[in-house]
């Protein structure tokens, strides 16, 4: 595998980094806190649950994940610590496909 | 459980005064979600490794992309199109549009993130998912700063470490899908979102960007859902900002 297309990776996804850094720097310093900038992160990560448990490729699929989610968002309520959370949901994941 | 009594009766004895400012999380409590979501990473990051010789990268080339990259969405998307045969630019366009979620949330961490040019150019390499949602969980600048930093550094820590064992095992610990490995990585999230959503704006925007995310995954290209989702924040932002405005001025 040639070096560059790993180089274009690398540069693209440090470039972006690094702007939002750039572009946030030259905001009023309390626009961040006016506008409540913090709530970016919630649909993101929503989207980003929903993506990676929901889909593969294009296609919307229900396998092992949905319920290795399910077991992830009881043990959450019951405010486990992250680590417990995701062996859990790989756990479920895997005996799962293994009784598949 | 007693985290979750503690927690409740936090809220409850001091939601009515200070409100938010008193839910600050302890110290250690920081440190402990930090370990253990630089542990359950570090899991996956094998995974990475795996994937990603499977799909003809080189062990050297696999950990120069966790570290240089270091935003493991992008990667896992890079390595699987490659490795299913798609070109170089088929791989790079979904990566960097993943990768673009991290320029929204280097503007959220503005004010958390301060310090000389070079200062905040190494604080950029540390703008993700993990360590944004954890900042932001904080609500004292200084906390949000101290969760950025630890999240940062442990985590970069176990994703690498993950990466070179994964990428040296190969093939010889298997198929990641059979651990379930897959799995692990929107349980995680899971657990990052569920502290945001303390008050209703933050749950209607979980459930607006889950919600276009789900409608639009079948037809745009990969990556595109995650960015819409975030675009859809914009009105709950507003909403924020007109009630913070309101409560001002009453």
């Amino acid at each position: 595998m040639s070096w560059s297309p790993v180089i274009a990776l690398c540069v693209g996804a440090y470039g972006l980094k690094a702007l939002g850094l750039a572009v946030g720097g030259r905001l009023d310093p309390d626009v961040a806190e006016r506008w409540h900038l913090e709530i970016l992160v919630v649909p993101i990560l929503a989207a980003l649950i929903v993506v990676q448990s929901f889909s593969s490729g294009h296609r919307l699929v229900l396998d092992a994940r949905a319920p290795a989610l399910l077991v992830a968002a009881f043990l959450v309520w019951r405010r486990a610590p992250f680590v417990v959370v995701a062996l859990a949901a790989a756990a479920t994941a895997a005996g799962l496909r293994l009784l598949a | 459980m007693r985290g979750a009594c503690s927690i409740i009766s936090q809220v409850v004895t001091t939601d009515s005064t200070v409100g938010a400012d008193a839910q600050q999380t302890a110290p250690d409590q920081v440190l402990r979600d930090a370990l253990s979501i630089a542990l359950a990473t570090g899991l996956y990051a094998v995974s990475f490794g795996v994937l990603s010789v499977a799909a003809g990268f080189s062990v050297a080339q696999t950990c120069v992309m966790s570290v240089v990259t270091f935003t493991g969405a992008s990667q896992f998307t890079f390595v699987s199109v490659i490795g299913a045969g798609g070109s170089p630019a088929a791989a790079l366009a979904p990566a960097l549009l993943l990768a673009a979620r991290n320029t929204l949330y280097g503007i959220s961490l503005k004010s958390v993130l301060t310090g000389s040019v070079a200062r905040r150019a190494l604080l950029a390499q540390g703008v993700i998912d993990e360590t944004s949602a954890m900042a932001h969980a904080q609500p004292a600048p200084a906390a949000k700063r101290r969760a950025f930093d630890l999240t940062a550094v442990l985590l970069f820590v176990g994703w690498n470490l993950g990466t070179v064992a994964g990428a040296l095992a190969g093939q010889g610990l298997g198929n990641p899908q059979d651990l379930g490995l897959d799995a692990m990585f929107p349980a995680v999230f899971l657990a990052l979102l569920a502290p945001q959503l303390r008050n209703a704006d933050s749950r209607r925007a979980a459930l607006a960007g889950g919600l276009v995310a789900l409608a639009l995954v079948s037809f745009v290209p990969a990556g595109v859902p995650i960015i819409a989702a975030g675009v859809v924040a914009v009105p709950f932002l507003v909403t924020a900002h007109r009630r913070g405005r309101r409560e001002a001025d009453a």
